[in-house]
């Protein structure tokens, strides 16, 4: 293999993928992620990810546009892209009459791992996932979390150079998603493996990729490192709740000179986009403090992928709601202690 | 890596079909209870059959015993057929196509869980039939020759399962042949032989049924002895239904399949 093919990442240019009597689900897209690099490809349901998977996999071939995946064309080199690439798509689909060893034992098999590697191979990677316990049990038996890191497992027997994770971490809980977005930042890092993320999740996004593509209707809206598209909404949002609930509307009026009013907040504050960014927060404090307002909490929220999303867009990312939900109580929580 | 040599992809996946079979015993015990049940029934209720002239035997049991290897063959359309149709359902095949697997490989792994189930199924209604005291002219070569034509049946109906199962995608799609299989089974020469038949229209279905002549290739080892010409038309319907099983079921992988 040549060493331009070694480094190579992913490359698209204008593909597309029309259903019959249905839209395009992918509009034509450009991206390029480069060798070693965590792609996070973030969009609600049905706006075009999982197809854009399918098609950079070669399990559907595209209607229009190329791609390179690895160095080879995803249509004219199908079988080369899948031996360089490694997939968990959407579904983690295991057989539930199957061990986890057993599933390693089928996959290094099929995939042409020598006999005398593949115990020791498939040893390595269910250990590394957290499974040897679980080894012999029936998948059946296993949890979402444990189901997704065999699953992961098993798209690393071959050691693929780029990984395709297509919402990896859906439904799982956050023990679960925390230790698979370890070990797929550990992946990129320490094996150097290229890692193209599908998620709904705007936390996933921020905390694994080093670039973000954002797709809506089979097109990319917005695309860049969280950093960049964040700082392209550019104003912070500061959020004041009064001790006294009844002095919600004063706190409002407080905060008015400071910028664009978001509207009073779900715990009983107001908050506003600040015009002039967080210099302005200690100006805020001293404001509330004038009005002699007593405050229960304040808080300073910076740029969300969400925001970018609905700046984009028009409307919030699904999904966003359950996450900020999580986030929120965790922080009423530290509030309360 | 370049992928896994053919036997190496078929041996895993026969491994995995054999296991699949083997931990399901709602597919075995059906498959096992149903026809013997029915040979019981049969054999009872229609045993003044035996002296209408020119049956073949006098023991209606022996000549039953016949009914339940095409039965059994005919589960193994459902379950070959449903296995393929939960992996596209529950996204497996996606896994399977993203490895270096042959088509070929995947079929063939395929159906030896059916072989494995034809090898129990034939091998019980054999045993069981013969201690309640049906006949074997042929002796043991013959109840060999028997569980070979089994297994071959078997295998071939598991090929037609295979096929619905890629064509439709569909676990009940594939479970609504059952009844449609076994349809062939009764207007076959399932109760009475052909000749013995006296509504013409019914005479006329059985004789173009190739399930009659399965089931007289079973027959003649069990009553007549060596008819190498029975058996020749049994097993020559078998591999006729597997190469047609086989050829449509490549096709429609091919189809379902839509790896680049």
């Amino acid at each position: 293999m040549s060493d331009d093919r070694e480094r190579a990442g992913i490359e698209v240019e204008g593909l597309v993928r029309e259903f019959k009597n249905g839209p395009r689900a992918v509009d034509g897209i450009d991206l390029r992620v480069a060798p070693g690099e965590i792609y996070g490809f973030l969009g609600p349901n049905g706006a075009g990810k999982s197809t854009t998977v399918l098609m950079l996999t070669t399990l559907l071939p595209p209607t229009a546009g190329t791609a390179r995946v690895a160095g080879f064309d995803i249509v004219r080199e199908g079988p080369s892209v899948r031996g360089a690439i490694g997939a968990a798509l959407q579904e983690a689909a295991l057989d539930p009459l199957l061990s986890g060893a057993e599933h390693m034992r089928l996959q290094t098999a099929l995939h042409g791992v020598p006999k005398a590697e593949r115990g020791e191979r498939s040893a390595e990677l269910l250990s590394r996932v957290g499974l040897s316990e679980a080894a012999d049990r029936r998948v059946a038996g296993y949890s979402g979390g444990m189901k997704r890191r065999l699953d992961l497992a098993l798209a690393l027997v071959h050691r693929p150079r780029i990984l395709f994770l297509d919402e990896p971490t859906t439904g799982l809980d956050i023990q679960s998603r925390t230790a698979l977005w370890d070990e797929v930042a550990r992946l990129a890092s320490e094996d150097g493996v290229t890692v193209f993320l599908t998620t709904q999740y705007l936390e996933e996004a921020d905390a694994l990729a080093g670039r973000v593509g954002i797709i809506d209707h089979g097109r990319i809206v917005a695309e860049g490192t969280p950093a960049e598209l964040k700082a392209e909404i550019g104003r912070p949002t500061v959020e004041a709740v009064p001790r006294d609930p009844a002095d919600q509307e004063r706190v409002a009026r407080a905060l008015q000179p400071f910028g664009e009013r978001c509207g009073a907040t779900h715990r009983g504050g107001a908050s506003v986009l600040l015009a002039g960014g967080e210099s302005q927060l200690a100006d805020v404090v001293r404001a509330l403090d004038a009005e002699g307002i007593a405050i229960e909490t304040l808080q300073l929220h910076a740029p969300s992928l969400d925001d970018v999303f609905l700046a984009k867009t028009g409307r919030s990312l699904e999904g966003a709601g359950e996450a900020e939900a999580e986030a929120d109580s965790e922080e009423m929580e530290v509030v309360g202690a | 890596m370049s992928g896994g040599a053919l036997p190496t992809q078929v041996g895993q996946l026969a491994r995995r079909s054999v296991l699949r079979t083997l931990r399901q015993p709602a597919q075995i015990v059906p498959a096992l209870i149903f026809p013997l049940f029915l040979l019981a029934v049969n054999s009872g209720g229609l045993k003044d059959a035996t002296n209408l002239p020119g049956f073949p035997t006098d023991s209606y049991l022996t000549f039953a015993l016949a009914v339940p290897f095409m039965q059994g063959a005919l589960f193994s359309v459902m379950n070959a057929g449903t296995d393929l149709a939960r992996d596209i359902e529950t996204g497996f095949l996606n896994r399977l196509a993203l490895t270096p697997l042959r088509g070929a490989a995947l079929l063939s792994g395929l159906l030896a869980g059916a072989v494995v189930l034809g090898l129990v199924q034939a091998a019980t209604y054999l045993t069981v039939g013969l201690i309640a005291g049906a006949e074997l002219v042929t002796g043991v070569p013959g109840a060999l020759t028997i569980v070979a034509l089994a297994v071959s049946i078997t295998v071939a109906f598991g090929s037609i399962g295979l096929f619905a199962a890629l064509r439709t995608g569909s676990g009940e799609a594939v479970q609504s042949l059952f009844p449609v299989f076994f349809v062939f089974l009764f207007i076959s020469s399932m109760a009475l032989p052909l000749d013995l038949l006296q509504t013409d229209w019914f005479h006329a279905v059985a004789s173009a049924n190739p399930v009659s002549y399965l089931l007289g290739a079973f027959r003649s080892l069990l009553i007549e002895g060596w008819d190498l010409g029975a058996l020749a038309l049994g097993f020559g319907i078998a591999a006729t239904i597997l190469v047609i099983g086989m050829t449509a079921a490549s096709a429609a992988l091919k189809t379902r399949l839509v790896r680049t």
